[in-house]
């Protein structure tokens, strides 16, 4: 079923797009990043600057009993320390939640929790303070896996929660339910039945170990206190406005006397998306000492941070008919969230709700329980929610195309739950690409050739995927736009565009400068882009949940297209032709029908200011509010357009030694309308390339026998996929505009990751016959999993695998 | 103990006077100052080097000789040439080579990212070879010739390296960028220079940059970005409209590569 977009599309001037969209792009900022004078946050040097420590717990759980900072304050060089009774205001990323506290208050929870802040003349002077303060601490007993610290606290009588034992204790010391930090259950249909009646029936349980972001740029923040009073924080942060907002509340001011500016960013992939104890710090210790305060992280205080992939186990039981339809689909999943909620309530909504695509499922329960345990906070990762269960899905699909003797991309095509349709779950989708994806990955990959050809060792696998452009509703209820974008023009023939969005390294301020350049016939070099200063920009929610093209795009679009109008006008006013004569392309305004007739688009903005004055227009972007559910929860990860994504991956299993190596990522993304093709292009491959690093190589977790200490806090230990180990990354831009997005745009920058891992999982079935439900697919798990399945073909309880493909290294590539 | 203590950066921030000397963490500059007082740590005639905390006090026991007065202690004078200038300066023995460069040469391009040879993005060139200035102290360029990222590009201009990695779309973030580019050119200096290693396989750059990681996952775009500059296919100016609009390049075969156990 083709999916015919609404005749009021958002586009007013088809021919407008044509002159800068779509294309391949220079980045904006790319000329200064290549030369090095860039200025990131820890490059801000200013006079008289302190510097900032923080001093960490060393234990996963313990009382304070009490601190003494008596010795570092006597310290020569050290102007002033902060203790967590100074920054007592609970906050938290999702207003239901405020649980965490910039310093610990009582109790530190996880090995890394921030006690005490210095502020010193020098890094090394701040260290030896921190070492100074003395803290008493009274270990409590720790909980490292969800279920265990799930039943360590039990409801009492009268509705309180205490230690089940008579000894442990509630993590969190805002926590309301025991550990337990968040309970969703929603069930669509009569899912039961629905499974138990069907045909054929699929279980599986499933354990996504933990990863982190690994941003190369470690978190920074400086505050200064200016001589009128106002406090301005420099923050290497995605979102600006929830710091702003969050500061305001801990810091006990006024937001309006509070300026955040967030300075070119070193990559985030969602760590960067709350607010973090440094930015309170150097605030608190800023407006302590009336001096400017730098606290620039370590690498290892990064990975203790985290904000990373929540670790799942996860229960999955799917029904099909033989023909290969899904019949329903009913999950149980344990989300290990660490010691605080961070996002994680609306991850536990995540790891069900994003699901309902691309099949279509006709019964569907999720059960999600998020527990607090002694480890770094878990959070919004790249794919918040849904890269987890998104493996689970994939990988049963494919336990049920081996079952039903069907190809997994027929089996895919048969559920496919196409455009213009509704979940299961009432979510509205608009545009969908699915189909085209999985067509181009096939025919990249030589699927259909290669894989019959395959000898034991090598493989394919398929897996598909959506994910949201932004959601409906914001973090904090409001009736506000969630984006609003300024763009003023000047005598010289330039755009200026004031936006709040967080350009992270993903490109946004490209995409608006493209938007801008093309609706006013500009060079991208003569659009200046100022972001993320809430001094200087309207409101933005920040760089989460792949907002930025469809809901600032949309905005800009509004904004440029209004004075496009007015310089239109101004042009066919003084050549007195009609307004749609006139097409302001390659720095001018032209004549369609008389190509002969231009001006400089200088002189068209002159005109245009001579008539209009000043030239200065707003966009502003709200959701749509009647594309989500009606019922509790229904609203959480309803978005305005879905992306669809597909992968192929090729690998290859070493059965001696369980190796994986993985030759190829194909990857087809439904980005809608690229309107920056290489830039979308380098989303697709960043996000496969992450999603590979997940599959094989990288543990986010903590070691229970060494008292909650990460097992390796470096970048030599947490290994992360260098030139040597990526894949070949085949990026394919689908586009199925949708009517909701500029010009037609979705998402492009997190969608592609979800089937990188469930690809490389089945292919390592397609390749040895095992199946690896755990992550990472390290070689120990999987050499095992090959030596028992050979022990049971030697038993003759399964059937030799490829048998008649053994010894042979073909590769599926037939020699011309 | 997982806190910053493991990491000493010294930064000075405040006037020159002002807490010179008072870090006595376990730093990694720390131990280099610990282990050159430790013999006299019972009767410490430097008066910068204060020992605060009782604790860490070294035993009253003679371990070696005296060592007052001694290199490293102070900062040392330190001559060497960075990106095409003279520099004059002083250093104590434990600065590194990245500490001087961002804290008092002002040379910010080259980033902090692991501060332990584990990510490539504070290399930079020292005679032409490509090294992680988090693993050399500032003393080992004495005399040398180092190149930053600053200094890859004549004046305002971009090199063919820096001008391919723009055209390629070989950055997101740009924060490993510095590394690549420094990594990059030794590669390509070794391989014979720009336009004169046009037998360079993406296999040999990916091998020549193992040591840069990339968290956006750029990789692709860099190898193609070195080897069009490998095999001279860019010129050192590129218009503007030009890059604006675009080329799309075929992407390099590659050879097959080895495995992520």
């Amino acid at each position: 079923m083709a999916y015919e977009p609404k005749p009021e599309s958002r586009t007013e001037h088809a021919d407008a797009p044509e002159w800068k969209l779509g294309k391949s792009h220079r980045k904006v900022d790319a000329m200064e990043r290549m030369r090095g004078v860039t200025r990131y946050t820890d490059d801000i040097k200013l006079p008289g600057l302190l510097h900032c420590k923080i001093l960490r717990s060393p234990h996963a759980h313990a009382k304070i009993l009490s601190i003494d900072t008596s010795r570092a304050e006597a310290m020569d060089g050290v102007h002033a320390v902060v203790t967590g009774e100074e920054l007592s205001i609970p906050y938290g990323i999702i207003p239901w939640t405020p649980d965490e506290t910039a310093l610990a208050v009582g109790k530190v929870c996880y090995v890394g929790d921030g006690v005490a802040a210095v502020a010193a003349v020098d890094e090394d002077t701040a260290i030896a303070a921190c070492a100074a303060i003395e803290v008493l601490y009274e270990p409590l007993p720790a909980y490292y896996d969800p279920e265990k610290s799930l039943e360590a606290t039990a409801k009492n009588a009268d509705g309180s929660y205490t230690g089940a034992d008579g000894k442990g204790v509630a993590i969190n010391p805002y926590a309301r339910r025991g550990n337990r930090s968040k309970n969703v259950v929603l069930e669509f249909g009569e899912v039961d039945p629905a499974i138990d009646q069907a045909e054929l029936i699929i279980e599986g349980d499933y354990f996504f170990e933990g990863t982190t972001h690994g941003a190369i740029e470690p978190h920074c923040a400086v505050a200064k206190v200016e001589p009128n009073g106002m406090l301005t924080v420099w923050s290497a942060t995605q979102v600006s406005h929830y710091l702003h907002r969050e500061l305001a509340k801990v810091l006990e001011r006024p937001a309006n006397t509070i300026r955040v500016i967030q300075p070119p960013l070193g990559g985030a992939f969602g760590g960067k998306s709350e607010p973090f104890d440094l930015e309170f710090c150097v605030a608190k210790l800023a407006m302590k000492t009336g001096r400017p305060v730098k606290c620039l992280y370590t690498r290892e205080e990064v990975f203790y941070s985290h904000r990373g992939r929540h670790p799942m186990k996860m229960k999955y039981r799917t029904g099909f008919t033989k023909e290969g339809k899904i019949t329903g689909v009913a999950a149980r999943t344990f989300l290990d969230g660490g010691a605080y909620s961070s996002f994680g309530l609306v991850t536990t909504y995540y790891s069900g709700q994003l699901l309902c695509a691309p099949y279509r499922f006709p019964a569907y329960r999720f059960h999600s329980t998020r527990a607090y345990t002694n480890k770094p906070a878990c959070g919004p990762k790249r794919g918040h929610g849904s890269v987890q269960p998104r493996f689970a899905i994939e990988v049963q699909m494919d336990k049920a195309a081996v079952e039903l003797g069907l190809d997994p991309f027929e089996l895919r095509r048969r559920n496919d739950i196409g455009a213009g349709g509704e979940t299961v779950n009432d979510f509205k989708i608009g545009s969908n690409g699915f189909l085209e994806c999985l067509e181009q990955v096939e025919a990249a990959s030589e699927w259909t050739e290669r894989k019959p050809e395959l000898g034991y060792g090598r493989g394919l696998g398929v897996a598909g995927s959506t994910y949201i452009s932004g959601t409906n509703y914001p973090i904090y209820p409001n009736d506000m736009p969630q984006a609003a974008v300024q763009v003023t023009l000047d005598r010289s023939g330039r755009a200026r565009v004031f936006s709040g969005a967080n350009d992270i390294g993903q490109g946004s301020n490209t995409m608006l400068a493209v938007i801008v350049a093309a609706e006013l016939g500009l060079e991208l070099d003569d659009v200046r882009v100022l972001s993320a200063d809430t001094d200087l920009c309207p409101v933005d929610l920040g760089a989460y949940s792949s907002r930025i093209t469809l809901m600032v795009g949309n905005a800009c679009m509004e904004a440029a297209q209004k004075l496009r109008r007015k310089v239109r006008e101004s042009v066919a006013k003084r050549w007195e032709v009609p307004k749609k004569r006139v097409t302001l392309v390659e720095r001018k305004a032209m004549d369609i029908e008389n190509p002969e007739q231009s001006v400089p688009i200088a002189e068209a903005f002159q005109w245009a200011e001579s008539d209009h004055g000043l030239l200065g227009e707003i966009g502003s972007y709200n959701t749509p509010k009647d594309r989500h559910g009606d019922y509790r929860g229904g609203t959480i990860g309803a978005s305005p357009a879905y992306s669809f994504t597909a992968h192929v991956a090729d690998v290859s299993v070493d059965p001696e030694t369980g190796v994986v190596t993985v030759h190829d990522i194909w990857v087809a993304h439904d980005c809608g309308k690229a309107l920056s093709r290489r830039i979308v292009e380098g989303q697709m491959e960043g996000s496969a390339y992450m999603g590979f690093g997940e599959a094989i190589m990288e543990r986010h977790d903590v070691d229970p026998d060494h008292s909650g200490v990460h097992i390796g806090p470096s970048l030599l230990d947490y290994r992360m996929p260098t030139f040597l180990d990526t894949p070949d990354l085949h990026a394919l831009i689908v586009e199925a505009p949708d009517p909701q997005g500029p010009y037609g745009a979705k998402e492009a920058g997190e969608g592609p990751l979800h089937p990188s891992i469930p690809a490389i999982a089945n292919a390592i079935y397609d390749a040895v016959g095992v199946r690896i439900d755990t992550l990472p697919f390290s070689p120990p798990k999987v050499l095992a999993a090959i030596l028992e399945r050979q022990e049971k073909e030697r038993n003759g309880e399964l059937p030799v695998f490829k048998a008649d493909k053994r010894g042979d290294i073909n590769d599926g590539r037939r020699s011309a | 103990m997982v806190d910053s203590k493991r990491m000493g950066r010294r930064e000075r921030g405040g006037s020159p006077s002002e807490g010179e000397g008072a870090g006595e963490g376990l730093t990694r500059r720390g131990l280099f100052r610990r282990l050159g007082v430790a013999g006299t740590a019972a009767a410490l005639v430097n008066s910068s080097c204060k020992v605060q905390d009782g604790e860490l006090e070294a035993p009253a026991v003679d371990l070696g000789p005296d060592t007052s007065g001694a290199f490293g202690l102070d900062a040392a004078p330190l001559n060497f040439t960075l990106d095409g200038k003279a520099v004059d300066t002083k250093a104590e023995a434990r600065t590194t080579l990245l500490e001087l460069l961002r804290l008092d040469l002002d040379a910010t391009g080259t980033k902090v990212v692991c501060d332990r040879g584990a990510c490539g993005a504070c290399m930079v060139l020292v005679d032409g070879v490509a090294r992680n200035s988090c693993m050399l102290l500032a003393h080992d360029v004495a005399g040398a010739e180092v190149t930053t990222v600053a200094g890859l590009g004549a004046s305002g201009e971009l090199s063919a390296l820096q001008q391919a990695f723009v055209d390629h779309d070989a950055l997101q973030c740009g924060f490993c960028t510095s590394g690549m580019l420094i990594s990059a050119s030794a590669l390509l200096r070794k391989g014979g220079g720009p336009g004169k290693a046009a037998g360079m396989t993406a296999a040999q750059v990916e091998d020549g940059l193992a040591g840069n990681l990339c968290r956006c996952g750029t990789y692709p775009h860099v190898v193609a970005a070195v080897l069009s500059v490998a095999k001279g296919e860019r010129v050192d100016r590129v218009p503007t409209e030009r890059i604006a609009l675009g080329e799309d390049g075929s992407k390099p075969a590659r050879a097959q590569k080895g495995g992520a156990a």
